[in-house]
């Protein structure tokens, strides 16, 4: 995977246009990854897939937990991983383990030993091991690492120990990963907290990661909350925006 | 009339045809998949549909005249270009959905009325209106209103909606407004009695249609009595027109009327059971939903060419089916390209001259231990296709004792006799 920035705005401002290059695809950022559900975009089959416009719809985003009963990891280890099971060879496919639809972050239910989730299967708590095994079977391009999301709403305390916990998993998934992390995203939460989410941010770029995901968005913060977040937050590598429900 | 008929080849009574529509110009046998709301096949487009080799597509008129209504539809250009499809569409009358959808529907002289779903009103459908509302439409083949009864009924009803059935050609004949690029196909009822499926021909016949459907069938009558009913229709229906049995779609059904000298069909079913998790595939069905699926890395059909079969496993389709919208969605594109290469090897292995090699070569790999029906053995006799290599020799011998009238029962074990 490759990133460069190719324009950055003038006067200071912090808009970057860049250019993504995964295998033989490229992808110009800032970019839209099109959610699916259990590996392909509702009600588009490959065939109609490829008459969307190129490459902006190659970059899909996969939700491992959709596949965390069915099939079993060995069979889709056999079949090839995600690519060859979904039919999208040359599609980036990048996995993060929770979405808006059918993957809800279920923070109540999260605890110290993994994040929880209500999934087509049914509330799912998913330990990094659990997570990695799903990773290093799917194979996506790149992958996000687990984290524990919590809605705005939440106390200080708990947001404090949702990026503890994030930061562990973090590590926990990197150690895990048979690549050390060459194609992984560490997340950045930290709720509505401009410290924590500050605090975070710094500690996931120490780690070996090759980009941020940025989330914890969607989950009750006001539009005018999410800039001051983001501001805080940049960094100097990648974005990847998870879950901005509004397009911006 | 506004198509052509062409026979290219024979075997016996089977044909291949070249049927050509002011939209397309079809190759027969084939089987036409059914649009129901709007006449979209439920999860595929266009584009796919042209891809998979669909020929002919059914619009439902019960579904289009209630939305988005046929007015509007032939404002906006007709149904073709509404649901932007180049090829060939056909329409059915409507009657069909009125008596199998809606409850109170009662069927009189002037048509059938029924309470519309919409607001509960009574609603007459009359030939004329049916015919009004096919010509809105603007599909290359309409069918005229018959008086449709179950085939399980029996009694002075089925005679009663034979012969309106021959008033009501009449009529739709007479409101037909575009004969010259709409073709009315007429439609034989009778039930089950060959006097009156015979009456039903001739009267038929003699109004020189351009084409003609055998309808009433498909509808839980048991198999010897529906391919005797077919056989006697198609025997009795003009050699240079297209003949269209309604309702059938199971593969074996179809290659048997083909042998009797049938060339259209329709049917739900390759959709339907798609859509409840099962595959077509040579050997019968493939239910996705098994467990044993949940591991099975092949292609639904290793022989088959679509774009499901080139990418995905049993193991992918089996996570989605019934529980995701695109399980549906791949097993029906599968399940029409199916339709379309039984319908294209129909059409071939008639024109090349291989047509009974076909038809054991499909009974073989349908019924590997060799348990032929009888009912197919009864029919494949009178379409003169010897499938005896297709059973297994005790089968075979017991027709045999039983046609020279030697009482063998004694013999067979209940369980193995056909």
């Amino acid at each position: 995977m490759r990133f460069a920035v190719t324009k950055v705005c003038a006067s200071g401002a912090k808009a970057r246009a860049g250019l993504l290059q995964i295998g033989s695809s490229g992808v110009e950022t800032p970019a839209l990854l099109l959610s699916t559900r259990k590996g392909l975009p509702a009600f588009m089959s490959p065939d109609l897939l490829s008459s969307l416009p190129l490459p902006d719809s190659l970059l899909l985003n996969v939700c491992p937990t959709h596949f965390i009963e069915v099939p079993p990891s060995k069979t889709i280890s056999n079949i090839g991983g995600l690519h060859r099971m979904l039919g999208l060879p040359d599609h980036i496919l990048v996995a993060a383990a929770g979405e808006s639809t059918e993957c809800l972050p279920s923070s109540d239910a999260t605890n110290k030993f993994g994040a929880s989730f209500e999934t087509p299967a049914g509330r799912k708590l998913v330990k990094p091991s659990d997570y990695m095994e799903l990773i290093s079977c799917l194979q996506p391009n790149l992958w996000a690492s687990l984290a524990d999301e919590v809605p705005a709403w939440v106390n200080e305390k708990r947001n404090k120990t949702s990026v503890e916990r994030t930061l562990r998993w973090l590590d926990a998934c990197i150690a895990l990963d048979a690549a050390s992390g060459r194609n992984s995203l560490g997340v950045v939460v930290g709720g509505s907290s401009i410290e924590q989410r500050k605090l975070c941010a710094t500690e996931v770029s120490k780690r070996n990661v090759s980009g941020f995901w940025i989330g914890g968005f969607g989950l009750g913060e006001s539009v005018e909350e999410r800039c001051s977040l983001l501001n805080a937050v940049t960094v100097r590598i990648m974005f990847f925006i998870c879950k901005l429900l509004l397009p911006r | 009339m506004a198509l052509r008929f062409e026979v290219l080849g024979r075997f016996n009574r089977a044909r291949a045809a070249r049927l050509t529509l002011p939209h397309f110009t079809c190759q027969t046998p084939l089987f036409m998949p059914v649009g129901t709301q709007g006449s979209t096949i439920k999860g595929l487009t266009t584009d796919q549909l042209e891809t998979i080799g669909c020929q002919i597509i059914l619009g439902n008129t019960y579904h289009l005249e209630l939305r988005p209504g046929s007015q509007l539809i032939d404002d906006l250009g007709g149904l073709h270009k509404f649901m932007n499809w180049k090829r060939a569409l056909l329409t059915d009358s409507g009657g069909f959905q009125m008596v199998s959808l809606l409850h109170l529907a009662d069927i009189t002289e002037e048509g059938v009325t029924f309470q519309s779903p919409v607001d509960g009103k009574p609603m007459l459908l009359t030939p004329e209106e049916s015919i009004n509302i096919q010509n809105n439409i603007g599909a290359d083949i309409i069918m005229a209103l018959d008086d449709v009864v179950k085939t399980t009924i029996t009694g002075p009803r089925i005679e009663e909606a034979m012969y309106r059935t021959l008033r009501w050609i009449d009529r739709c004949i007479a409101a037909h407004k575009k004969p010259d690029v709409q073709n009315l196909f007429g439609i034989v009822q009778g039930g089950l009695d060959p006097v009156l499926r015979d009456i039903c021909v001739r009267g038929l016949v003699e109004r020189n249609l351009p084409g003609y459907a055998i309808g009433g069938l498909a509808g839980g009558e048991d198999k010897d009595s529906f391919w005797r009913v077919v056989a006697q229709c198609t025997a009795g229906l003009p050699e240079d027109k297209p003949r269209y049995v309604m309702g059938v779609g199971y593969p074996l059904d179809i290659v048997v009327c083909s042998a009797l000298g049938a060339d259209m069909y329709d049917c739900v079913y390759p959709t339907r059971t798609a859509r409840f998790g099962s595959a077509l595939v040579p050997e019968g069905v493939l239910k996705l939903k098994q467990n044993a699926m949940a591991t099975d890395e092949r292609p639904i059909d290793p022989s088959c060419p679509c774009m499901v079969c080139k990418n995905y496993t049993r193991a992918y389709l089996h996570c989605l089916v019934t529980k995701d919208p695109m399980g549906s969605q791949l097993l029906s594109y599968h399940n029409l390209s199916f339709m379309a290469r039984l319908s294209r090897d129909l059409h071939m292995s008639i024109l090349e001259g291989r047509f009974p090699e076909f038809v054991r070569g499909f009974l073989r790999v349908q019924f590997p231990k060799g348990d032929v029906p009888k009912w197919v053995h009864n029919a494949m006799e009178v379409a003169g296709i010897d499938i005896s290599e297709c059973c297994t020799p005790t089968n075979c011998q017991h027709d045999a004792m039983e046609a020279a009238g030697v009482d063998i029962s004694e013999f067979c074990p209940p369980t193995r006799c056909p």
